[in-house]
């Protein structure tokens, strides 16, 4: 038996297939994933992301702690109620993981961090906040996160939370967060779509979950979270960068904060030099032409430039053929096309600029 | 639950065989088995005319999640495939024992039917692999 969250047992009565995801006991599916995902683009869904690991991080010199872990620059925070995507590097300017900082106040900063890398992570900020007066990192366990996702999914969440909500956040902007007593309201997601992710105390979920059930917002489980992340060009941890990979590896070069020159946060030197020099590999989108499935781990021949491999491959249901990430030679162009080896086949992909689908509708060409 | 009809007979790779009045068989994937893969997106089918030894991989299903190898239950030639899963793979999650017929083979030896699986085996083959 693996951790569960304190929506497990609503999970069950639901119907969820329970997988191991982490060492957690998640919900997969509630009957079939491609209707869940097209649940998500059209109308509203709900994920338990419960095992995220939540990090308060309290004190007067929070700002300069983050200034040094976090390779996006905590100072485009300007005020309460912003948050900002960004990677934690090691000194070799490797990925320990990647993460969303919500700015409250200059004495409290929220964290929310992958559920797989917690010891890691946690280990890693608490080594740092040693050497720091004035940091407190406080680890959250006690709280849930339900992600209210789709383009129905603000009002959803009205009618089942109270309209008292619309006022506080109803003119919340992407990448945005309120705290209102104990429900704190973010304006984030890891689907392309419109929505909240409520972080609330574990206790009150299955009320707060029972509530959104009633409005209409269908439970989707981690299999619809992954194709929807991977239509949306989201990178997932351990999959599309590692502590092997730097951000610019791994297309998230524009979550480097390199300006002001002189910030110099942990893993800066390898990024410049990289720069500097040219990076070797890059993350390109792949769609499948031909029929079929990519998965994670296939090799792709991109002609003379060498060969990649396929970090995130999957079934978009919104386009209705197979699309990946995949770590190329840098210089293999958008629109080229390269071959994918799938089970002794070579299959042609063009390769792509992501997202492939953004709020319900396809970017491709 | 899933159900296993009576009058089909079954493999442990869990595909299920329907003996025609021509002698012909039928092929599929089991209930079971397409609710293990969960919904399908993409099915290669054998050509017809194509032969087989009796567990040889004939096709491949995928699912959003993963792939799966079909293996042929007896051995014999390819009459026919099911072309028109190739638009619709999700017929096999709706109706695996119907319209979500994989093929039909012409068995070389009708004796090697008699080594599959009855419906009640094949259950409880089901229920141990479960635990």
């Amino acid at each position: 038996m693996g951790q569960r969250t304190p929506l497990y047992d609503t999970h069950v009565r639901m119907g969820a297939k329970i997988v191991d995801f982490g060492g957690w006991d998640m919900p997969l599916h509630y009957g079939s994933q491609v209707d869940e995902h097209h649940r998500v683009r059209q109308d509203a869904g709900m994920f338990d992301v419960s095992h995220m690991n939540v990090v308060d991080l309290r004190g007067p010199d929070v700002r300069p702690f983050l200034r040094l872990l976090m390779a996006n620059n905590v100072d485009r925070l300007k005020s309460p109620g912003r948050a900002m995507y960004t990677c934690m590097l090691n000194a070799r300017g490797g990925v320990i993981d990647d993460l969303i900082v919500y700015f409250m106040g200059e004495q409290w900063f929220r964290l929310v961090m992958n559920a797989a890398t917690r010891d890691k992570d946690l280990a890693w900020l608490d080594a740092t906040a040693r050497q720091m007066q004035g940091v407190s990192v406080q680890p959250r366990p006690d709280l849930g996160i339900i992600a209210v996702q789709g383009p129905n999914a603000r009002e959803k969440v009205y009618h089942a939370l109270g309209e008292g909500l619309r006022e506080s956040t109803g003119k919340l902007k992407p990448f945005h967060a309120v705290s209102i007593g104990e429900l704190f309201v973010a304006t984030t997601g890891y689907t392309g779509e419109d929505g909240f992710e409520l972080i609330l105390p574990g206790k009150s979920a299955p009320f707060a979950w029972q509530g959104l059930t009633e409005a209409g917002v269908a439970p989707i489980g981690l299999g619809a979270r992954d194709t929807l992340r991977l239509e949306a060009g989201m990178n997932l941890y351990g999959h599309d960068m590692d502590e092997t990979t730097t951000p610019l590896e791994s297309g998230l070069a524009w979550t480097v904060g390199w300006e002001p020159a002189d910030r110099n946060f942990v893993g800066r030197d390898v990024l410049e030099r990289q720069r500097a020099g040219g990076v070797p590999r890059r993350l390109v989108g792949l769609v499948l032409e031909d029929k079929g499935v990519l998965r994670d781990h296939q090799k792709a021949i991109c002609g003379t430039a060498g060969e990649g491999e396929i970090t995130s491959g999957s079934f978009s249901p919104t386009l209705g053929k197979s699309i990946a990430l995949a770590r190329v030679p840098a210089e293999v162009s958008d629109g080229s096309r390269c071959e994918v080896e799938v089970r002794g086949k070579r299959l042609v992909a063009r390769v792509v600029k992501f997202p492939f689908v953004r709020n319900g509708k396809s970017c491709l060409d | 639950m899933s159900v296993a009809p009576k009058d089909l007979k079954y493999t442990k790779s869990h595909e299920w065989v329907r003996t025609m009045p021509d002698g012909s068989v039928v092929v599929g994937i089991t209930d079971h088995a397409q609710q293990l893969l969960g919904d399908l997106v993409f099915i290669e089918l054998p050509k017809a005319g194509a032969e087989y030894a009796a567990g040889k991989e004939c096709a491949v299903i995928e699912s959003v999640k993963a792939a799966s190898d079909v293996y042929v239950p007896v051995s014999g030639r390819v009459i026919e495939a099911n072309e028109g899963l190739g638009d619709a793979p999700e017929t096999v999650n709706k109706d695996a024992y119907g319209d979500g017929w994989l093929f039909r083979m012409q068995p070389a030896n009708p004796e090697e039917l008699k080594s599959l699986l009855d419906a009640d085996t094949y259950g409880k083959f089901v229920a141990s692999e479960d635990h």
